[in-house]
């Protein structure tokens, strides 16, 4: 049992957050060590650490036996540790062989690179296509060129950031069965992920982080999904599920034949999407990103007129051609995947940023004035019935923290009273507490007679909340699968592609 | 129209277009890295001032070219010193490289304007500049240094992932355009004119930034398009021989008319636009600590 890499007080401070806290734990050689905690726990900043990307206020790292300065990527890849990013380093426009040379330090031949990462791809069971343009692989295919990018160089130590979040079930199982191969042949993996369920399965070891401080160090096969929840939140959560069934007839939307036709490479076009949605009803757009679920999106909000064809009927009005401004005069309500920029101003009050998206109230102005004591009254509404955790609605948006900015931007909308809401990744990001909340105000949203879409890669919260999910895949939907009899390994085979 | 007169209007269109093809090959180097600099015009002139001063006060073309090209290195270094390590503005620092240039060559050449000197065979410099553009292209499609450059300029955040020196490659690149910017001037001033005159390259530097774009980033386009703005220029002379009778202001608008018009239809094709632009270009990189 022989320590590879030791974090000895390791400290580092933003301006207003403390990311690591006198961190210190050790690695075992060939091993798969955990590094388990909530956003924002510190994880990313200490491997950005040990990869050099990140300078420590404080404290050091040891590497077998001896004291390492880490100074940059260049130098921990010269110590045998290399990196899998959460959102990857790779050149969209160039090849993937380009990318994989860009990966090594040693200069080699094309003839010889082939050779190398075939070697790999055969031992491992990836495979790669050299001269396809990245912009033209799928997500899961992107984290292969990563990976056998990494491998290129023989690393001793393989950090993988979150390496889960964009695949689909059969492409994690594939990806462990890979990773288990890897520490066999003397690899050391360090695997990050706030998945619990993921670390019991893979990983060896685990270190529990909060706040920026190591909370425990543990042999993962003494531990339970439950028993890590628990001491990575400090909390229990109680989880509210969608149980209730539709109870109304009527339609609220409906998609007929939706497809899009476009030329540009990086979006994926629809092809054919119908469904219908009740009153009431939550219904869940599951898949791994990039199968077209920004387009559907555009589609539906119709901010920037992307071109389609199929209709779009909203309780018997077809919108296919209305604004975002017309459409939200119809009592539909959207929140955006990205909050900050899209959702939010950041550099704007949360008051204005209510205003930001209910302009179409006609309360909200007198002529061509703002009406602020009414903004006000409802921006504190919107923060007293949301828990929004913020000391007055005069705090810039970029000020709050994912979690309560969330809260802030779906209460906002919910209390506008829609009749349809349609939500991108509301829970991406956040901590456990908000995603707790939100997923009960959206349940209960719904058994008062509100309509939802959510488009989500997250397959859990969809199946705690919704009472359908379909699965996007290359820009074709499923056909919709009830909630409550759901077969899981159904919805993992769609999400590869395989509809019936 | 007679073969001589034919031959003739070749030559001329060859002379004269050579220093948009070296500044504009520099600059989509620059450019292919993920900066954009702006300040090819006073660059040029500065160049073109410097090379003749000293030959002037020498007589000798290789100190001439020498310190030409010194003042490149020194007002691009400057430039790279003030984008990529106090992180300013690029288009602001980018014009006020163009503005202080223009100022710059006026105050050092003004005892020099109209001095006559010999000017030196252009036609070396022609072939140099075809050289270059083959050279160029050979490096960034070809070696993994151009690949690195590439890389670069796609995505700064990932190059600096892997353990590339993006700051170190952006000086390089930004250097190599200053150079080349101070030869466009310096063929100006010392084989073009050959003389001093203030304000001389006449807004050539802006043409060079624009067939930078017009090129989609490519070297070869680059040089097809050197010589469709470079016969633009020309075309006033022969359509005046002709005896087409418009003002002469009309035809000296023609090659910025011509940008214009080709800016316009190149950006109509967003795609193609953003298939082929670099990804970081414009964006300041900034290592998160």
């Amino acid at each position: 049992m022989q320590t590879i890499v030791e974090f000895q007080n390791i400290c580092k401070e933003y301006p207003g957050v403390v990311a690591n806290n006198n961190v210190s734990f050790k690695i075992i050689k060939q091993s798969i060590h955990a590094i388990l905690g909530e956003n924002g726990a510190g994880k990313s900043t200490l491997v950005k650490i040990l990869y050099g990307h990140v300078k420590p206020d404080k404290g050091q790292i040891i590497i077998n036996t001896d004291l390492a300065t880490i100074n940059s990527p260049n130098m921990a890849q010269s110590l045998g540790i290399n990196m899998v990013f959460q959102h990857f380093s790779l050149f969209e426009s160039l090849t993937v062989a380009e990318n994989l040379i860009l990966g090594m330090s040693e200069k080699i031949s094309l003839s010889k690179l082939n050779l190398k990462s075939e070697t790999i791809c055969n031992k491992y069971g990836f495979n790669l296509n050299l001269n396809s343009p990245i912009s033209s692989l799928s997500v899961g295919q992107r984290q292969s060129v990563e990976i056998v990018r990494s491998l290129l160089n023989n690393p001793k130590i393989l950090i993988m950031d979150e390496p889960t979040s964009v695949l689909t079930p059969e492409e994690i199982n594939k990806l462990f069965k890979i990773i288990k191969k890897l520490v066999a042949d003397g690899l050391t993996v360090i695997f990050i992920s706030h998945k619990l369920e993921e670390i019991i399965n893979i990983s060896d070891h685990v270190t529990i982080m909060r706040n920026g401080k190591v909370v425990s160090n543990l042999n993962t096969k003494n531990e339970d999904p439950e028993s890590l929840g628990y001491k990575m939140l400090g909390y229990k959560v109680s989880i509210t599920k969608q149980t209730n069934n539709v109870n109304y007839l009527e339609n609220v939307l409906s998609l007929n034949n939706l497809s899009s036709y476009s030329q540009d490479p990086f979006t994926t076009n629809l092809n054919k999407i119908n469904f219908n949605l009740k009153k009431g009803q939550i219904f869940g757009i599951a898949g791994v990103a990039g199968n077209g679920q920004k387009e559907l999106m555009e589609i539906l909000l119709n901010e920037n007129d992307f071109e389609f064809k199929g209709d779009i009927i909203f309780k018997n009005i077809n919108i296919n051609k209305l604004s975002t401004f017309q459409r939200k005069s119809l009592s539909i309500s959207y929140v955006t995947e990205q909050r900050l920029g899209h959702s939010a101003v950041p550099e704007m009050s949360l008051s204005e940023n209510i205003l930001l998206s209910m302009s179409h109230k006609s309360d909200f102005k007198k002529g061509d004035f703002i009406n602020f004591d009414k903004i006000n009254s409802y921006a504190n509404d919107v923060i007293k019935n949301f828990n929004v955790d913020t000391p007055s609605f005069n705090v810039k948006a970029g000020k709050l923290s994912g979690g309560n900015l969330q809260k802030f931007i779906i209460g906002r909308e919910i209390m506008s009273n829609p009749e349809l809401l349609i939500l991108s990744q509301p829970t991406w990001g956040i901590d456990a507490g908000s995603e707790a909340f939100i997923k009960k105000s959206l349940i209960e949203l719904s058994q008062r007679g509100v309509s939802i879409i959510i488009i989500s890669h997250d397959l859990d919260e969809l199946l705690e909340v919704c009472h359908n999910i379909s699965v996007l895949y290359e820009g074709s939907l499923s056909k919709s699968l009830n909630v409550e009899n759901i077969d899981i390994t159904k919805l993992g085979k769609y999400m590869g592609g395989l509809f019936d | 129209m007679n073969i001589d007169l034919l031959v003739g209007i070749l030559n001329i269109v060859l002379i004269s277009t050579t220093p948009l093809v070296f500044a504009g090959i520099g600059e989509l180097v620059t450019e292919k890295s993920g900066v954009l600099n702006l300040g090819l015009e006073g660059l040029m002139l500065v160049g073109a001032v410097t090379g003749f001063i000293t030959l002037v006060l020498t007589g000798n073309y290789f100190y001439s070219l020498f310190f030409s090209i010194i003042s490149g290195v020194i007002l691009s270094g400057i430039f790279a010193f003030l984008v990529l390590n106090l992180m300013t503005n690029q288009i602001a620092t980018g014009l006020a490289l163009t503005i202080f240039g223009i100022g710059l060559s006026a105050m050092l050449g003004k005892k020099f304007s109209g001095t006559p000197i010999e000017g030196l065979n252009p036609y070396y410099f022609i072939v140099i500049s075809f050289l270059l553009v083959f050279m160029v292209s050979y490096f960034l499609s070809k070696t993994k240094s151009g690949l690195i450059v590439r890389a670069v300029g796609e995505n700064h955040n990932s190059a600096y992932s892997l353990g590339y020196n993006v700051i170190k490659t952006r000086y390089m690149t930004i250097i190599f355009g200053g150079v080349m910017s101070s030869l466009a001037g310096f063929y100006i001033s010392i084989c073009y004119a050959p003389m001093w005159q203030e304000g001389m390259t006449a807004g050539r530097g802006w043409i060079a930034l624009a067939l930078v774009v017009f090129a989609t980033w490519k070297p070869w386009r680059l040089l097809v398009g050197a010589y469709i703005f470079g016969g633009v220029a020309i075309m006033q002379m022969n359509l005046q021989a002709i005896g087409v009778k418009l003002p002469g202001q009309f035809f000296n608008m023609m090659p910025y008319l011509a940008t214009i018009i080709v800016l316009v239809f190149i950006s109509s094709n967003k795609l193609r636009l953003k298939l082929s632009a670099p990804a970081s270009l414009n964006i300041t990189f900034e290592k998160n600590q």
